[in-house]
């Protein structure tokens, strides 16, 4: 258990919100901490995104509030940079341009020189430099995530929000990124708020997990901090104990936070005549 | 009409499947054999773009097989028929229709003698054991992505198929919603052990669900690499397996077998695309000289 710090630099105070009629988010509280990594599991559809949004400033919650260092959070700002699902990226500039047009907005008043150079260290960062004249239509899906990632990690921000960066990739680039994210995660030290539905992912990256329960009212469960040392090594997870075991914790926890269907008991319907029968030809 | 079980129920002999391409006609499957006892149930696993699938479909009678056979309980697969039970990634639902309209739509096919309450019945059945019990008379759109994949399996179960053949049942779910499915899947089967044949890419998939994984090696002439065997007795419980040790020696066992295959010089033929594209020429030809008029 982590001891809650007297300045968070990100905090969540009985967050609740709807859209309509439904309660998607319900009494919501959360610290995080400067430096920490913090991984939020829950399915897809619980919240997860509202969440996260609420965290960078794009919407307001109904009740409770959002803190960064003490400040009430009412729009996006630099300092909580998101990187979203499906990219965002500007599809006329190429991948170069779309990284300057952020770090342009942010620091202004640089020289040339440094502008460049700073672009240069962040598309180098995320293994670009190759493909920094294409246009986002030229790149996989995999190589735009990457330049969505390179313009957050430019424009310096205080907090990195990442919205399932890596849900839309395939199992094999997913991996390759999985990796990327967790050396950035190590080197950067940034504060690091990433919400997926991949556990072997969060545990890959996470100081600690917390589960945010099945919607609708959807909340934060326990956490499980994750003391496995860095650098994590896919591979060498597997070996681990610990790593079986939050593994196995997070899963059961969601999976109990399901109210939904369940397989019903066998006994309640057993009688029902199973149609043991040959199919007519 | 129960026999002793076979161990050869279903058997797949000599599979090749060649496909027509610019550049010549390419082999994506070849040589393909894998027999299965009946009540087994077996799990391909494979790189995209292997084949695995189009093996799957040929055994369900969907794609025809260049040469080679399949038999199924004594006789061969020529065509698509009620005693195979699919299960596609998409569960390609009927919009208009309710989940046990759904369902039964194929329940009316293949009991065309009971009566519209015996068939509605049989309908409701396989939906409560998915736990759609208090869904039965939803839409496809007032259904989640998951709970319309319930409704896929209840469909191929309803129809008591004697081979169900799955078809990277629960790839376009995310991670946690697959692992519930796959607890519902395993009760599912576990009533009457059907013999079944499942495609996925999801390792933990693969060890958690089958007696026996075949590791298909990465096309073209894609064909049965290794078989490893999944000595975890039944009823298995999730939660348990995947606090063993011996779950991840399975795990990474598989895992090695892909990560060689990935990294594998692709044969000289593999200048051929992977997939084939639909051949255009004729449509073409039909529109071209109109559009010129």
């Amino acid at each position: 258990m982590t001891t809650p710090s007297l300045r968070p630099i990100l905090s969540l105070r009985g967050v609740s919100k709807s859209y309509g009629t439904t309660h998607v988010l319900d009494d919501i509280s959360l610290d995080i901490e400067a430096g920490e990594v913090v991984v939020i599991v829950g399915f897809s559809g619980a919240g997860k995104s509202t969440l996260i949004s609420l965290m960078c400033g794009l919407d307001q919650p109904d009740s409770g509030e959002v803190t960064f260092k003490g400040s009430k959070v009412t729009e996006p700002g630099p300092e909580r940079m998101l990187v979203f699902q499906n990219y965002s990226l500007l599809p006329w500039l190429s991948a170069l341009d779309n990284v300057a047009l952020a770090v342009d907005q942010v620091f202004p008043g640089w020289s040339k020189e440094k502008r460049q150079t700073h672009i240069d260290r962040f598309i180098n960062m995320v293994g670009l430099d190759h493909a920094r004249d294409r246009k986002p239509a030229q790149l996989s899906g995999g190589m735009r995530q990457r330049v969505a990632l390179a313009r957050a990690l430019a424009t310096d921000p205080e907090v990195l929000l990442m919205d399932e960066p890596l849900s839309a990739l395939d199992a094999l680039t997913r991996a390759t990124l999985q990796d990327g994210l967790e050396r950035i995660a190590r080197t950067s030290g940034k504060t690091i708020v990433l919400v997926t539905n991949d556990v072997d992912e969060a545990i890959l990256l996470a100081d600690r997990i917390i589960p945010l329960s099945a919607g609708p009212r959807a909340t934060l469960g326990p956490e499980f901090p994750i003391t496995i040392p860095r650098p994590r090594e896919r591979r060498a997870l597997n070996q681990m104990p610990e790593f079986r075991h939050v593994r196995t914790a997070v899963v059961d926890y969601l999976l109990s936070t399901k109210r939904g269907p369940r397989p019903a008991a066998a006994p309640a319907i057993a009688p029902l005549a199973v149609p043991s029968l040959e199919p007519a030809p | 009409m129960t026999s002793s079980p076979s161990s050869r129920f279903l058997s797949i002999e000599g599979l090749d499947k060649v496909f027509e391409t610019p550049k010549g006609p390419t082999a994506i499957v070849k040589g393909f054999d894998l027999t299965l006892a009946e009540g087994e149930f077996v799990s391909i696993i494979g790189h995209s773009g292997c084949g695995k699938s189009t093996v799957l479909s040929i055994v369900a009678g969907l794609a025809e097989s260049t040469n080679g056979a399949v038999i199924l309980a004594g006789k061969e697969v020529l065509e698509a028929g009620p005693d195979r039970g699919v299960v596609f990634q998409a569960p390609c639902l009927l919009a208009w229709l309710t989940a046990l309209a759904n369902v039964q739509l194929g329940v009316d096919q293949v009991y065309p003698d009971k009566s519209r309450a015996e068939r509605r019945d049989i309908a409701a059945h396989y939906l409560t054991l998915v736990g759609l019990g208090d869904s039965l008379h939803k839409r496809p759109a007032e259904l989640s992505s998951g709970m319309r994949q319930r409704v896929g399996l209840a469909r191929a179960f309803a129809l008591s198929p004697r081979l169900l053949l799955l078809d990277e049942p629960f790839g376009m779910l995310d991670s946690l919603t697959r692992i519930e499915l796959q607890d519902v899947l395993l009760e599912l089967w576990a009533q009457d052990r059907k013999t079944a044949l499942m495609v996925t890419h999801d390792v933990d998939e693969a060890v958690f669900l089958s007696d026996r994984v075949v590791m298909m090696t990465s096309g073209p002439e894609a064909r049965v690499g290794e078989i490893l065997t999944i000595p975890f007795e039944r009823p298995r419980n999730r939660h348990d397996l995947m606090d063993s040790p011996a779950f991840y020696e399975m795990r990474e066992r598989l895992v090695t077998f892909l990560e060689e295959q990935g990294h594998r010089p692709p044969p000289p033929a593999a200048a051929a695309p992977k997939a084939p594209k639909p051949r255009m020429s004729g449509l073409w030809g039909l529109i071209r000289p109109a559009s010129r008029t």
